[in-house]
């Protein structure tokens, strides 16, 4: 039970000075992988774009096109062709959300394994919408679609208005975490398994295959193609998808 | 009578968790009765597929909501909790 490690990001240090309150400001592996993956997002957007020729497109070429193209009709069949002008900011979203869920495939720990990020995303998006309803119906009529469809309802609409970004993060970060820790239990049983399995070999044989985790080989791959791959994309999808829905239901006001 | 204090405080947490994952029962029947009619909608119009699972796998995912809220209730009461209540005793 020893080799069980779920923990959260770790913090390498603090910068900056020290706010009463607050305190220092603390470098988490969370931010320096955020960083990598938006210095990975731009490189390869860099290198997907640079060199754009008119005719006899290259195939990096073709792939920048169907990605924009994508984007542009997840965003404007969602939305509508009036929010055409939403498609940088979600794609982005979307890009950062997928990578930041696939890095966690090369061993470091998914930015998004954290609720602050999540939290971030989400904020960004509440504000958004709120400035699409006051743009609806103005600073009054905002305040005044609380009170509907009676001024009774008023603190349940509140609620459910700050609930939007709170489930948000939350369903984003719950799925991710829990494909962590549970690929971390899978890896954990599954040493523990091939440790006590090959430890019934009987001589040095049982001894030496007992100290390697073989069992740990191949299987958790078929859960970590669920759960990474599968749950990291699908996620992605939803945060955007749910982003461009809300906004669009906030702007008919 | 310090270290009682320590135990029910962590007997409390364990229990709470174990009691929170019970939101899992939830999200599962609903995503099990939204995949069963989404089955027999492809079987009644194949040409609907792609829309249709999409729009099942969303469904899906907002439904999940609840069952997540319960994990991450029990990771706190796991992870976060006992460490704030071993503070409060001390």
């Amino acid at each position: 039970m020893d080799n069980i490690n779920i923990s959260g990001a770790k913090v390498y240090g603090y910068i900056g000075p020290d706010i009463p309150g607050l305190g220092r400001f603390p470098l988490s592996e969370t931010l320096i992988v955020s960083w990598i993956v938006m210095l990975i997002i731009t490189l390869l957007c860099i290198y997907l774009t640079h060199n754009m020729k008119v005719e006899k497109i290259s195939r990096r070429q073709a792939l920048a096109e169907w990605l924009v193209e994508a984007a542009n009709k997840f965003v404007i069949g969602n939305m509508g062709p009036g929010f055409a002008y939403f498609v940088p900011f979600v794609a982005a979203l979307f890009s950062l959300s997928v990578f930041s869920n696939l890095i966690g495939l090369l061993g470091v720990r998914s930015p998004t394994a954290d609720l602050n990020t999540e939290a971030g995303w989400a904020i960004v998006v509440f504000v958004i919408i709120t400035a699409q309803k006051i743009k609806a119906g103005g600073f009054g009529g905002y305040l005044l679609g609380f009170t509907k469809p009676i001024p009774l309802l008023t603190p349940f609409n509140v609620l459910s208005e700050l609930s939007t970004p709170i489930s948000m993060a939350c369903r984003h970060f719950g799925n991710i975490l829990s494909g962590i820790v549970i690929n971390g239990l899978i890896y954990a049983a599954l040493a523990t398994a091939s440790s006590e399995l090959f430890g019934l070999i009987p001589g040095v044989v049982g001894k030496v295959l007992s100290t390697i985790p073989i069992l740990d080989v191949g299987i958790p791959a078929i859960l970590s193609f669920y759960f990474d791959w599968f749950t990291g994309v699908m996620q992605a999808y939803i945060f955007c998808m749910l982003t461009t829905m809300y906004i669009a239901n906030a702007a008919e006001g | 009578m310090d270290l009682l204090a320590k135990g029910i405080a962590l007997m409390g947490c364990a229990i709470g968790a174990g009691l929170a994952l019970i939101a899992g029962i939830g999200p599962g029947i609903g995503e099990g009765n939204a995949v069963a009619k989404a089955l027999e909608a492809i079987g009644r119009q194949p040409e609907c597929k792609s829309s249709v699972t999409s729009t099942m796998l969303l469904g899906c995912a907002v439904a999940e909501t609840t069952g997540i809220y319960g994990f991450v209730t029990g990771l706190l009461l796991i992870f976060a909790a006992p460490g704030m209540f071993m503070d409060y005793l001390a």
